[in-house]
């Protein structure tokens, strides 16, 4: 089997794809760095299409497919890790997202980045983020996974301060590394404690060590191996996929191109968090208390964003703070239990909200480079094709059947709601639901709709070129059909996605349905009242935009400091500059830079230095060219070696004494 | 008392007023002289103990040898009473402590040693010449030929570095 | 007989004597004699040893230290009438040809 032998050629097509345009692209004209970055994606994209057909094709006897073990990469006593890629049916669902929307995000990226400096730079980039996305995915092993997890926040950063020249972009990436490498250290604590506990990284022998029956269940409140483990890999999760509370990375990381935002803050990246979770369920569930921390921050980092995002001003603002509000909702259904659930929401995800970034890079674009929603209005008939596309993007997001959205952030809500405890959960989710659902279509009526609020004469707005728009459309027939694969479970049909995905995830505690026709009844409520609550935030929208567009003034000036409060985010930024950063800079320079550095460290070797010069001053004085003090000299060196002789027998063959 | 420790005394008295007149002197000539009284004390300690081609050796390689060669330069240089100077601090200082020191050490080896033998010959066997000769010539005949160049180096060094400047 | 510790005692003092005057006389011959005084000392010793284990190797020794000697005062007071040659004077401070 060509593919399935040859697993490295899908992550290494993109990687050679950056080294050639790093090096050498620096002189060549646009045309031929666009053939060597989308011919290296889609050349991927196809071989994972080809894997991916290949796998589903395998007999049943030869799965599950083992880890294609290609080098050692670290061998050192009983441990090992190597460079083993890994294809089950979690990764297929991964790789077709990750290769499907990163080469139609590369096709959207030369037409917005056609006029940039640095074109070459930026697609170089842009590859090596596909390499070690695709590393993360595939890989076999929680040490290749780190590398993969690293190398995208490399990635992150890099693409984050493109426009390096500009101080807050360069600020935002270096604030985004830092707080994932936050995360990093939890992950790795993580990956240390699993070491010591199982001796492997391994992935298939790690699971099947962990699904022994000698290893108990962890109650609530019970602090053993597993919880622990799971809650330091959650820490590492919260900052690649920007949870409470290290979110705060994420509304600053829109400093870099949009393409950037669409395809690393929105579809892939920030999902590798919820992947991680998905790809350990089998160590969540041994941890009552793991699965109830990564719900309950899911459940309100998806609430705290989505306040945040009612207010703000910025198109990609409002979107940044609805990605970290939509993974809140996928790390609730993994807390929850329903894994696949929060896989299939990543998936439907991945489409509408790349969608959503892409048609606002083209708003950006017909506009003249203007992000503030206030200065928009009245586009959706100059830009028709964008307007269509972003607006079924609002339909999918906002959860409005038969749309994507719908099935996956309904399978989410069925599932808080049946476990124990639940009902909190589903309360916060579907009041964020509904609270997307306004912000939404704020967005929506405040950019298209209404009076062009931008100046007619200056401004001269524009279709996007067909290179942008034909991955909008991709993508927004994707976001309609996307949901489709697991419809028939509404009318008691099996869910195809949650099916595909049971022989590696396994099914949700709880959600065995004891009594088919009861569960089916409630789910069908359910949905009913989601539907009901996100035509309800349309409504309001609708209402405080078109019909009474004054209204949000008003109502923002009566509660002015609940309005400035969600305006600055909860001052969240600053309380962490005040808390954590001022008193780590006074540390950095009083006592790490003045105390160690100066006085410890150069003083010693200075030291050393002149304690050489004063013994050589003092020493000196032995030369003085007189001869008496000579003959001196010679009789005290003839004392000492008498007084060895008298005081220290051993001594005696060194000074010469054989007897 | 023996007839032997008497001597002995004496003589040993001689060698060390010898040695202090030495350190007394402060003309090298009068300090010359001193060391010849010294030598002739010592070749006579030299008879008591047996050793009696050692005590000829001395006498006239010390003694009529070495110790004219010195008179002779005293005299070709000219040399003068000394003269006070005080350069060296450190000679100054730790002068005295040191030779107190050695003198402490050699002091303590020899009370530490059980030597209880008794040096010199009993009476009537007076020859031991042969014996050193038979040494000499037989054991230690690689160290006397080297002697011998090395008297050669020595008198070669001497001409060449006495020798009046070529001006 | 007398007893092997005199001697040695009697060859201590002597190299005592020689040591202080080694390091307290300034003229350069004296302190040229002072060295002889201390072989003499040594020889004393080699001697007493030598006659105390009825061993002749001492007194080879001795034969070859006076040797030495020999050649040594040879050379040395060449150096010396060189040396008062050239600085007028036999006082071994003002030698000092060595002081930076």
């Amino acid at each position: 089997m060509p593919i399935l032998d040859h697993l490295w050629i899908i992550p290494l097509l993109p990687l050679l794809g950056s080294a050639i345009n790093g090096l050498l692209g620096g002189k060549w004209p646009n045309t031929i760095v666009n053939t060597v970055a989308l011919g290296a994606t889609g050349l991927s994209f196809l071989c994972a299409l080809e894997a991916v057909r290949e796998f589903l094709t395998l007999s049943s006897d030869k799965l599950p497919f083992p880890p294609q073990h290609y080098f050692d990469w670290i061998v050192a006593g009983s441990f090992r890790a190597g460079f083993d890629l890994e294809i089950d049916q979690l990764t297929v669902v991964m790789l077709m997202v990750v290769t499907g929307v990163g080469f139609l995000i590369h096709i959207y990226s030369t037409g917005y980045m056609a006029h940039e400096s640095g074109y070459y730079r930026f697609f170089s980039y842009l590859n090596l983020f596909m390499f070690f996305m695709l590393v993360l995915v595939m890989a076999a092993n929680y040490v290749l996974l780190f590398v993969g997890w690293e190398g995208v926040g490399l990635c992150s950063y890099l693409l984050i301060g493109f426009y390096f020249l500009k101080k807050s972009a360069s600020d935002a990436g270096k604030k985004a590394f830092i707080v994932n490498r936050i995360g990093d250290f939890g992950f790795m604590l993580g990956m240390f404690l699993l070491f010591r506990t199982f001796h492997t990284l391994d992935f298939t022998t790690l699971f099947a060590a962990a699904s022994n029956p000698a290893w108990g269940h962890e109650a609530w409140g019970q602090f053993g191996t597993f919880t622990i483990a799971c809650l330091l890999l959650f820490m590492g999760a919260t900052g690649k996929s920007a949870q409470l509370p290290l979110y705060v990375w994420l509304p600053d990381a829109m400093e870099g191109p949009t393409p950037v935002s669409a395809l690393i803050h929105a579809a892939t990246m920030v999902t590798a968090g919820v992947y991680v979770v998905a790809r350990s369920h089998i160590l969540f569930v041994h941890s009552e208390t793991a699965m109830v921390v990564v719900a309950v921050v899911g459940c309100a980092t998806a609430f705290f964003a989505a306040t945040i995002g009612l207010v703000q001003t910025d198109i990609k603002r409002v979107l940044a703070y609805s990605t970290v509000s939509q993974l809140g909702y996928m790390f609730l259904a993994c807390g929850v239990g329903a894994f696949s659930a929060g896989i299939f929401h990543l998936m439907t995800h991945a489409f509408f909200k790349a969608l959503l970034f892409l048609a606002a890079g083209s708003v950006i674009h017909a506009i003249g480079g203007e992000q503030d929603m206030r200065k928009m209005g009245g586009l959706s008939t100059k830009i028709k094709y964008t307007f269509r596309t972003m607006f079924i993007a609002t339909l999918a997001i906002a959860g409005i059947p038969p749309l994507a959205g719908f099935f996956s952030k309904d399978a989410i809500l069925f599932s808080a709601f049946q476990i124990e405890g639940g009902h909190p959960l589903y309360a916060i989710g579907l009041l964020t639901a509904l609270l997307t659902s306004f912000y939404m279509f704020r967005l929506i009526y405040l950019t298209f709709y209404g009076q062009p609020r931008y100046d007619e004469h200056h401004v001269h707005v524009h279709e996007s070129p067909w290179s942008m728009l034909g991955p909008l459309v991709t993508l927004a027939v994707l976001s309609v059909i996307g949901g489709w694969i697991a419809a028939p479970a509404l009318w008691g049909g099996p869910d195809y996605f949650a099916s595909f995905l049971a022989p590696v995830l396994t099914s949700p505690q709880g959600a065995e349905a004891v009594n088919e026709a009861a569960a089916h009844q409630l789910e069908i409520i359910l949905a009913i009242v989601a539907v009901a609550s996100a035509l309800l935030g349309w409504g309001v929208a609708y209402w405080l935009y078109i019909r009474q567009p004054a209204k949000p003034e008003q109502m923002a000036k009566s509660m002015r400091p609940v309005y400035n409060t969600l305006l600055n985010k909860y001052y969240v930024d600053e309380f962490y500059a005040a808390v954590i950063i001022k008193p780590l800079m006074w540390i950095s320079t009083n006592v790490l830079w003045k105390f160690v550095d100066v006085a410890a460290i150069d003083g010693t070797v200075n030291g050393i230095a002149s304690g050489a010069t004063s013994i050589g001053d003092t020493v000196r004085h032995t030369q003085s060219g007189n001869t008496r003090s000579y003959a001196v000299w010679v009789v005290i060196g003839a004392l000492v070696v008498i007084a060895v002789i008298f005081f220290w027998p051993a001594a005696r063959p060194v000074v010469g004494m054989v007897r | 008392m023996t007839p032997q420790l008497a001597i002995f005394f004496v003589l040993a008295a001689l060698a060390v007023l010898g040695a202090l007149n030495l350190i007394i002197q402060r003309h090298p000539i009068h300090s010359a002289l001193s060391l010849i009284v010294v030598m002739i004390a010592l070749a006579g300690l030299y008879l008591l103990m047996g050793s009696e081609f050692v005590a000829a050796v001395q006498i006239i390689v010390y003694g009529g040898a070495i110790m004219v060669l010195f008179v002779f330069v005293i005299m070709l240089l000219n040399a003068g009473v000394e003269e006070r100077t005080n350069v060296s601090k450190l000679a100054g200082v730790a002068g005295i402590p040191l030779a107190v020191a050695l003198l402490g050490f050699l002091a303590a080896a020899i009370a530490r040693s059980n030597e209880s033998a008794q040096a010199g010959v009993e009476a009537g066997t007076l020859a031991n010449t042969k014996e050193i000769s038979t040494m000499l010539f037989k054991d230690f005949v690689y160290p006397f030929e080297l002697t011998s160049f090395l008297i050669l180096v020595a008198i070669l060094g001497a001409i060449v570095l006495a020798q009046r400047e070529k001006s | 007989m007398v007893p092997t510790s005199y001697y040695l005692i009697l060859s201590a003092v002597l190299f005592g004597l020689g040591v202080v005057a080694f390091v307290f006389k300034r003229n350069v011959i004296t302190i040229f004699m002072s060295i002889e005084l201390m072989l003499n000392a040594v020889n004393l010793a080699f001697v007493a040893f030598s006659q105390a284990r009825h061993q002749s190797d001492g007194q080879v020794f001795v034969l070859f230290v006076i040797v030495v000697a020999a050649a040594e005062a040879a050379v040395g007071l060449g150096i010396i009438i060189l040396m008062a040659r050239n600085r007028q004077s036999l006082n071994v401070e003002r030698v000092d040809f060595l002081k930076l």
